[in-house]
């Protein structure tokens, strides 16, 4: 009779859920894999790494640059984030604390084609940032420079992704147990000591997943590279965009997407690995 | 003596914070003034800090009667709109089943809806405008709309399912027990009180498919021009009081959400995200 009640539920349960799964299958990871095949399928339908071999020895060089600029994104990221999320856990003064929440969540509401817009303007040679720099003596007029290039992209990427992970690790901090930082501080830690022996090591995990997140995300946008610097060198998925438009090639656009899909796992990867080196000892 | 001392140590620290601050805010609003006063700027030649002149004239062209722009943000409203309808119709059976009933490889379950945020799109975009151009829905309405509520329904799903896990579950009882039947109790109980849960990620993914670029950009074209797709082009095209006026409008809803953002989403419900 339990049972029945059980698979009664269960099956009432997957009747609820399928249509949201049928959605996700069919115009998600139905393209997705398609990405795959058609990546390594001839013109007459057999199997072919010509593709694969063109998108290698046309992209290179944007390959790497892709992995350069998406290491050291999500590097700045995380630098930011630590600081704004340890300042607001641990920070001495509650107005600051107070300002700085309000200040740091801004960029996660400006979508990235705005931030794309924003920073094209702002990093330009004629833009606000060397005019302030100007202006304050920093540099002189003839040594301004547009950051429209490498500089820009990372700039533009950092910007908009540090409140994410900010917004996860200040949660996650909050939620380490005080008592832990009290006894620290009481045995005489300095807050630095606290942050990287306390705190940094119970909110790992969380972060993994915040700069996972964000490294995928940036691998997939378009808007960003694409107005701030669309030249070679520049991220794949300009290209991937380049090769459909200008040429209709959908055969290396989707060797270069598979690409971009074994970049992400590889960052999984990583992520993957540290959940089960926490899970092991824990078991 | 001490307050003297005392004084001293707290002025420090208070200049080197208020420096710090200000170097933020220099940087998050920095970029935006920018923004702001291409908006404003009638003309505006290179070696000017400011613009040469101000005025509204492209905010006129912007909002001239059956201009661009305007058609523009109807077509992106009524994508959002329609990608809401059609998220929540399949987001709430599938929230309400993962909160409250038994089911098998529900942790799978949870984290195939997070795919799409978690996989790099490109993929995906180019093979599904490759598809729907065979079938018919490249450059409609329709096509776009399935494009977006696949990537945004993570956020319906996940959200809905937080909001009906958090509603007490004696309370359904109770009016289960005074002889309500499933759907009268769904209805009259459950809903209502995940109500403010549901709100909130209905907005998520109105403003996620608002601000919707790289999917319109390859299933959208040549039909389909949402807000976000005119910003690109006239940027592209060297127009940057246009492509400045028309990023305004697409702040101006997530600008707002982020202030109320709080009242909808409860700290309970939240905490119950994922789960």
């Amino acid at each position: 009779m339990r049972g029945n009640e059980a698979t009664r539920q269960q099956r009432t349960g997957l009747a609820l859920v399928s249509p949201a799964l049928g959605v996700v299958a069919l115009f998600f990871i139905l393209p997705m894999l398609m990405s795959v095949v058609l990546a390594f399928r001839g013109k007459n339908g057999g199997l072919t790494f010509e593709h694969m071999a063109k998108a290698l020895d046309l992209y290179q060089n944007d390959l790497l640059f892709t992995v350069a600029i998406t290491v050291l994104s999500t590097v700045g990221i995380a630098i930011c984030a630590i600081l704004i999320a340890s300042y607001l856990t641990l920070g001495g003064s509650e107005r600051t604390r107070t300002a700085l929440r309000w200040l740091y969540r801004w960029p996660l509401f400006i979508p990235f084609i705005v931030t794309g817009q924003v920073m094209r303007t702002f990093l330009a040679k004629n833009g606000l940032l060397n005019h302030v720099l100007i202006g304050g003596g920093l540099i002189d007029p003839g040594s301004a420079q547009s950051l429209l290039d490498w500089r820009g992209i990372v700039i533009a990427l950092v910007w908009k992704q540090v409140p994410f992970v900010t917004l996860l690790l200040a949660g996650a901090m909050a939620s380490v147990d005080s008592q832990h930082i009290e006894a620290a501080r009481n045995l005489g830690a300095r807050r630095w000591q606290v942050l990287v022996d306390i705190v940094l090591p119970q909110v790992r995990g969380t972060l993994l997943v915040g700069l996972v997140l964000s490294f995928v995300t940036m691998l997939s946008v378009l808007s960003v590279p694409m107005m701030i610097n669309p030249n070679s060198p520049t991220l794949i998925t300009v290209d991937i965009a380049y090769r459909i438009n200008t040429h209709g090639d959908y055969a290396v656009a989707n060797a270069l997407c598979l690409l971009s899909l074994l970049l992400a796992a590889g960052g999984a990867a990583l992520y993957l690995r540290h959940a089960v080196a926490k899970a092991v000892p824990a078991a | 003596m001490t307050t003297a001392r005392l004084g001293r140590v707290d002025l420090l620290p208070m200049v080197t914070r208020g420096f710090f601050l200000a170097l933020i805010a220099f940087v998050i609003f920095g970029p935006l003034a920018n923004l702001v006063l291409w908006a404003f700027a009638e003309r505006w030649y290179f070696p000017n800090k400011l613009p040469n002149e101000y005025g509204l004239s492209f905010w006129y062209r912007v909002f001239q009667p059956r201009g661009n722009a305007l058609a523009s943000l109807g077509t992106s409203v009524w994508i959002a709109v329609l990608t809401v309808l059609f998220s929540l119709a399949v987001a709430v059976p599938a929230g309400y089943a993962l909160a409250r009933l038994r089911l098998p490889w529900r942790a799978g379950i949870l984290l195939l809806f997070l795919l799409p945020q978690a996989v790099p799109n490109m993929p995906v975009y180019v093979n599904i405008a490759r598809v729907f151009y065979t079938i018919g829905l490249n450059g409609t309405v329709a096509g776009v709309v399935l494009v977006h509520a696949a990537h945004g329904l993570v956020l319906a799903v996940w959200i809905a399912s937080a909001a009906f896990a958090a509603v007490d579950a004696s309370l359904e009882e109770a009016s289960r027990n005074l002889g309500a039947s499933p759907w009268t109790c769904f209805r009259t109980v459950t809903l209502p009180l995940a109500a403010p849960g549901l709100i909130a990620s209905a907005i998520f993914v109105f403003l996620e498919s608002l601000d919707e670029f790289t999917g319109t950009y390859f299933v959208g074209v040549p039909d389909v021009t949402t807000l976000p797709l005119l910003m690109f082009n006239a940027s592209m095209g060297g127009n940057y009081q246009i492509a400045s006026i028309t990023a305004l409008l697409l702040l101006v809803p997530s600008i707002a959400f982020m202030l109320v953002v709080e009242r909808f989403l409860k700290p309970e419900v939240l905490a119950m995200v994922g789960r």
